[in-house]
């Protein structure tokens, strides 16, 4: 989906807030949602693509003005509402107050049939499609032409494995892109690299 | 009071809903509390950037090591006692040199080798550091105290699948010589992101 968390190479942002050995948790709290969403992936309530599916589905408003944890915490109470684990009304009982869920998932879909094994060296371009369910490459890649320099072992297809439905694994392929070219007159100067399924790419002859 | 059928409550506060999701996995027998106290050792013992600094400090003194390591990065870290989670199937080391350098993101969430450089800190999961290195990588450098000389080409690595990276930093000139022991000692989690040299 062309969600709000796609924000590579969004401009209006300001300056990062960097500091040096920056923390990865500020509050308890923050510490414990990892653990009880990664113990829902350990004991096999979701997988980390509806994980992460849940996180992109958040109405963007709330997306946006949310903490990173705060977004964790949304996508696991989401998917225990979804798999029928706990009700919204529940938890809104035990919280005291409203409890913000993402929104529905629309439909996945299954491997591109037309997809091909790339060699390194190969010319690719990222396939234009507009898929309402999960998707793990980002927009700015879309319809840009790079070179493969790298193969992955095949990984659970993401469309699929978001959404319940059985697909056969792809391998990634490292594409290089120039940043002049997928922001002509617009980048600073540099190679980018983003791990590509398979599904997502076409030979170009 | 005047009788809203349907007033919009307030809500709840993020500790309250962490809470109440907790205690449902409570109540449905999942043990979270046992899980929370795994978890804080793994996170505060386990997934440390020391790890990565280990690597980085064999692969400058043991020219096989790094050949492995470039070739093979997930069994090159076991050599090491070092493991990956089961879905990270593949470790790529990208090995920077004076004229190049190689910066990691992940735009769209946070993916990141945690169990060898260590959980990714603050700044790399907002939305300035994902939205802007992978456009104005030299100027967001820059930014974040690496100056970086127009002839130093750049690398971005966005890290959106499985693969995940890992950047082998330029060891200083000062330090040639030194034992793997101290030189593990000053390779920072910055600069096994790319974003400070040592």
């Amino acid at each position: 989906m062309d969600g709000i968390h796609d924000i590579g190479g969004r401009q209006g942002f300001g300056r990062v807030r960097y500091t040096l050995k920056a923390q990865t948790f500020h509050e308890p709290w923050e510490r414990r949602v990892n653990a009880l969403y990664s113990l829902a992936v350990k004991l096999g309530i979701f997988n980390m693509d509806e994980y992460r599916h849940a996180i992109e589905r958040m109405e963007p408003r709330h997306y946006l003005s949310a903490s990173y944890y705060e977004r964790s915490l949304t996508s696991l109470a989401t998917l225990c509402v979804e798999k029928g684990i706990v009700s919204q009304e529940e938890l809104e009982r035990r919280a005291q107050g409203h409890y913000p869920l993402s929104m529905p998932s629309a439909p996945g879909r299954g491997n591109v049939s037309t997809r091909q094994k790339l060699a390194i060296g190969d010319k690719v371009t990222v396939r234009v499609e507009h898929i309402p369910g999960h998707v793990r490459a980002p927009g700015y890649v879309r319809g840009k032409t790079g070179v493969v320099i790298g193969i992955s072992p095949a990984y659970p297809f993401p469309d699929a494995h978001a959404h319940g439905i059985h697909a056969d694994d792809e391998p990634t392929y490292d594409v290089r892109f120039n940043a002049e070219e997928l922001w002509p007159n617009s980048a600073d100067a540099a190679q980018v690299h983003v791990g590509i399924f398979e599904s997502y790419l076409e030979k170009v002859a | 009071m005047p009788d809203h059928g349907n007033v919009q409550q307030n809500t709840a506060s993020v500790e309250q809903r962490v809470d109440a999701i907790e205690a449902v996995m409570q109540d449905r027998g999942m043990e979270p509390k046992v899980f929370i106290d795994q978890f804080k050792h793994l996170a505060e013992e386990d997934w440390v950037p020391q790890n990565g600094a280990r690597v980085v400090a064999k692969a400058w003194t043991d020219p096989e090591f790094k050949k492995r390591l470039l070739a093979n990065g997930r069994a090159a870290v076991t050599e090491l006692g070092l493991s990956m989670p089961a879905h990270h199937r593949h470790l790529v080391v990208l090995e920077n040199k004076p004229e190049l350098q190689n910066v990691i993101v992940c735009t769209l969430c946070s993916c990141t080798a945690f169990s060898i450089i260590g959980l990714p800190p603050d700044w790399y999961k907002d939305l300035e550091y994902r939205a802007r290195v992978v456009r104005q990588s030299r100027t967001v450098l820059k930014e974040m105290g690496l100056d970086l000389p127009p002839s130093v080409d750049i690398r971005v690595w966005d890290t959106t699948a499985n693969t995940r990276y890992m950047v082998l930093p330029v060891q200083p000139s000062h330090t040639i010589g030194w034992s793997e022991e101290k030189l593990a000692e000053i390779v920072t989690k910055d600069s096994m992101i790319g974003v400070a040299h040592l």
